[in-house]
């Protein structure tokens, strides 16, 4: 059974927990460990994040995000309509940064592409950005199938 | 924002809020740079006791700091991971960079294997 979310915010720094914590609470109908929310939450925030420093460049606008589970999997989008990327494969490179000057790591794409099974990242400069994001829920199964169920849990 | 600083000797301990994001990392650049620049900070310590997510942006803070004391020969080191912190640590190479101290229990175990080699 499909079942969709979705929210639209001010592109403002407080609002990346908000996201984050947005997705997590949605999520929990998937019966997630406590890993795979961390690793959800983290590639929202770094997403949300992107949208509002590199998108909107700490201007005004509206950031998107839905998410969409369908049985084992979750697919977050976040979108903006900000200035989006000339050269996206130069983006996703580690290390590379447009704003040094912000300290930004470079590793947001690379955080993303680490924690979820699958990234997609369309853009247009001048128009915004939509990042894809997809992962498969269900490593506690995994764990049960294999014999090894943790405790802990 | 609850993060706090404590400075004794040339040495800071910065007790790390609870999520470290971009919107709470300016605020501890910020405040980390004045007081490592007025006090002369020599070693400075990343206390993450109250940590429970951190993303890149976290990563940017931290090596940023790194940077900023390597050139005047300080040290860095990070204490009191959770599992969620080593995995970003892991994931980011920060734990190359930033030396992390093992946690109580480890250290008791450590102690322990030591006792039985006597």
């Amino acid at each position: 059974m499909k079942n969709e979310m979705k929210v639209e915010f001010d592109a403002k720094s407080v609002n990346e927990s908000f996201a984050r914590v947005t997705v997590a609470a949605f999520l929990t109908q998937l019966d997630p460990t406590l890993d795979e929310i961390g690793d959800v939450k983290t590639a929202v925030s770094e997403a949300v994040t992107n949208a509002i420093i590199h998108g909107y460049e700490n201007n005004e606008g509206k950031v998107c995000l839905t998410c969409t589970l369908e049985e084992d999997t979750v697919v977050i989008t976040v979108e903006d309509h900000g200035a989006g990327m000339e050269d996206v494969k130069k983006a996703m490179e580690p290390f590379y940064t447009t704003k040094p000057e912000l300290e930004r790591s470079g590793m947001g794409f690379a955080f993303m592409e680490a924690f979820m099974d699958d990234m997609e990242v369309e853009s247009r400069a001048g128009f915004g950005t939509k990042v894809t994001l997809t992962k498969k829920i269900g490593q506690r199964e995994e764990e049960n199938r294999n014999g090894c169920g943790d405790s802990s849990y | 924002m609850e993060c706090s600083y404590q400075l004794k000797d040339g040495c800071m301990r910065i007790s790390m809020p609870r999520e470290v994001d971009h919107h709470y990392a300016e605020q501890l650049r910020r405040e980390a740079d004045l007081l490592i620049g007025a006090y002369h900070i020599r070693k400075l310590i990343f206390d993450f006791s109250g940590t429970e997510f951190m993303d890149s942006s976290g990563i940017g803070v931290l090596i940023g700091r790194c940077k900023n004391m390597g050139y005047s020969g300080g040290e860095v080191s990070a204490e009191h991971l959770n599992e969620r912190l080593k995995k970003i640590f892991a994931v980011s190479g920060l734990h190359k960079m930033i030396q992390v101290a093992p946690d109580a229990k480890e250290e008791n175990t450590e102690k322990n294997s030591k006792g039985e080699r006597k």
